[in-house]
């Protein structure tokens, strides 16, 4: 004999044996489809769960982050873009002013032009009537001239001898 | 503070400890029931008594290793403290008739006797917890009062009449080699053990059944209390034993892993709880050899081409090595779970001697070879033994989660070993 007393747990029991497995394999279905499986899945799906929501999050920075370098990007654009326009403005009313000057500049050439000749003209015009007035005066004057002169027969005799005398002349 | 708390917990489970055993052992030598006899009672202090049935005295001195012996032993009664409740008996008798079932407490074990019956019943007795066979067929059937029992070595004698009755064990599955065999009768009974195993079966489930309900009706939200108690064992098994060895088939066998390291944890707990009767279940061979074959099961029904090829034909390798290789892997076969079962039940009984000798340590000193008591051992023994066993129950609590993770670990390499794709 191997021990001293009836060391009987090393002596595997038949009835101990057979109760095992049943009650291992009743226990293994039970807690497979009741505690197990269900606590194994829901696990799984948590973990699932919690790997999406960190992706997600990721993803969200990571657009966030897109978002933040376009807004950047517009930003900057829009700044050049206001610079642009500022500076084209400028342009635009210096240009417009230097036009305005240059237009205002020629209607006042322009006007001091017709000004010049209208003057001219006004002066040719009190030069003609004024040879007119003079012509006129002068006839006058001549008149009263002949008027003077021609009062006795004997003047106009002589006159008329002279200017018949031209005529013959013709 | 905390350490002072937990050292106090622990110093009162070896008290209780103890006090569990003091009371039993002064009589499963032989109990004092006997006709002219009665006078002379048992002492329960573990004192030496005296006693004579059938012309032999029952006088034995405490002998602390047949104690440690009898109480990691299965029991056909479950005694918490003085108390032995009775269990129903199934035993098969292929020559008398078939199935005999009746409860335990027909051999009239009663308060404080620890398993030894006063009465036989159709020649089965009850000694020490263990249901003995009268093979005598003289011995008068139905449930008569006996004198007691006498203990040769190994054989129990049962007194009657003054005439001493040859008895024999029950049927073990050892073939012998320990010293057992097939007898005239089976055991089917809902021993302790039996009990045990049921009773943390139901409680597991219980447990994991609200773990998982919780998952149902806190679903997205943070675990809590029990549920996160169990999940956190749960997600180790899962992450350090099944993915590591599995990999992708981590998850069809996690519940069978699961199942393995919960069974076995909870059941090296239950041995350890004081005032439950201690009882021995994943340190009795019958109980580590059905887990050990239905790991082996598993991972040979289980097994794929790359496994069965690499066990039969040891690929790659040359002749005169796999004379030498192939039996070696065939072995391996078998040495695999024969590990598995002896690693498991050794620790857990070992654990179980271990702290039984130490509280015996209390009636080996505080006993005299006269059989007077030494008042000044009891002191002594009762100190020092509180304190080893305190320091061994710690031990064994650590062991009791090492055990059933290293089970469970190895099983998991097996299975993987078994699954594991051709990779060259």
């Amino acid at each position: 004999m191997l021990f001293l007393a009836d060391f009987s747990v090393m002596k595997p029991d038949v009835g101990l044996l057979v109760w095992t497995s049943i009650i291992f394999v009743i226990f293994f279905l039970l807690m497979k489809k009741f505690a197990f499986g269900p606590i194994g899945d829901a696990l799984e799906k948590r973990e699932g769960d919690i790997r999406e929501a960190l992706d997600e999050a990721r993803k969200a920075r990571n657009e966030m982050e897109q978002m933040n370098s376009e807004n950047e990007r517009l930003m900057a654009e829009a700044r050049t873009e206001r610079a642009a326009m500022l500076k084209e403005a400028k342009e635009t009313r210096d240009r417009l002013v230097n036009e305005a000057k240059e237009d205002a500049k020629k209607e006042a050439n322009k006007i001091v032009k017709t000004a010049k000749q209208e003057i001219e003209a006004q002066k040719q015009a009190a030069m003609v009537e004024l040879k007119n007035q003079v012509g006129t005066m002068a006839i006058d004057i001549a008149e009263k001239v002949l008027r003077q002169s021609l009062q006795s027969d004997a003047a106009q005799q002589k006159l008329v001898n002279g200017l018949v005398d031209d005529i013959k002349l013709n | 503070m905390r350490h002072l708390l937990l050292s106090l917990i622990f110093s009162c489970f070896a008290l209780v400890a103890f006090a569990q055993n003091d009371h039993d052992y002064g009589n499963h030598d032989g109990h004092n029931h006997a006709g002219h006899d009665y006078g002379d009672h048992v002492r329960d202090d573990g004192h030496v008594h005296h006693a004579t049935i059938c012309g032999e005295s029952t006088d034995h001195a405490f002998n602390a290793g047949d104690n440690a012996i009898h109480h990691i032993a299965d029991a056909n009664v479950y005694s918490i403290g003085p108390y032995s409740i009775p269990l129903p008996v199934i035993l098969y008798v292929p020559d008398e008739g078939g199935l005999k079932m009746f409860m335990s407490s027909v051999f009239d074990h009663g308060f404080a006797h620890h398993g030894t019956g006063h009465k036989a019943h159709e020649r089965f007795v009850i000694d020490g917890g263990q249901i003995k066979h009268i093979t005598d067929p003289s011995f008068p059937d139905g449930t008569v009062e006996i004198s007691g029992m006498i203990h040769r070595g190994d054989d129990v004698f049962v007194c009657y009449n003054d005439k001493l009755y040859p008895t024999e064990s029950k049927s073990t599955a050892d073939g012998g080699v320990f010293g057992g065999g097939l007898t005239g009768y089976y055991d089917f009974s809902l021993t302790k053990n039996v009990v045990s195993m049921i009773l943390v079966c139901l409680l597991l489930f219980f447990l994991f059944r609200s773990a998982a309900k919780a998952y149902q009706n806190r679903e997205g939200r943070a675990p809590k209390g029990l549920q996160n108690l169990l999940e956190v064992m749960v997600t180790f098994i899962r992450d350090e034993v099944a993915v590591p060895f599995l990999g992708h088939n981590a998850t069809r066998f996690l519940p069978f892993l699961l199942c393995i390291f919960f069974f076995i944890l909870g059941l090296n707990l239950w041995g350890q709880i004081p005032f439950l009767g201690g009882s021995n279940v994943t340190g009795n061979l019958a109980v580590t050899a059905v887990l050990a074959i239905i790991a082996f099961l598993v991972t040979n029904f289980s097994g794929n081409k790359h496994y069965w090829s690499h066990l039969f034909l040891a690929p790659g390798t040359p002749w005169f090595v796999k004379i030498i290789l192939i039996p070696v892997e065939i072995m391996g076969l078998f040495i695999k779970p024969l590990t598995l079962m002896l690693r498991l039940f050794a620790n857990i009984t070992a654990g179980h001697i271990v702290i039984l000798i130490f509280v015996s340590f209390i009636f080996i000193l505080g006993n005299n070879p006269d059989g007077s008591v030494n008042l000044p051992g009891y002191a002594g023994g009762a100190v020092g033994a509180t304190l080893l066993t305190l320091f061994m129950m710690t031990i064994e609590l650590i062991v009791a989660f090492v055990q059933a993770f290293v089970f469970t670990i190895l099983t998991a390499s097996y299975l993987g070993a078994a699954t594991e794709e051709a990779h060259h």
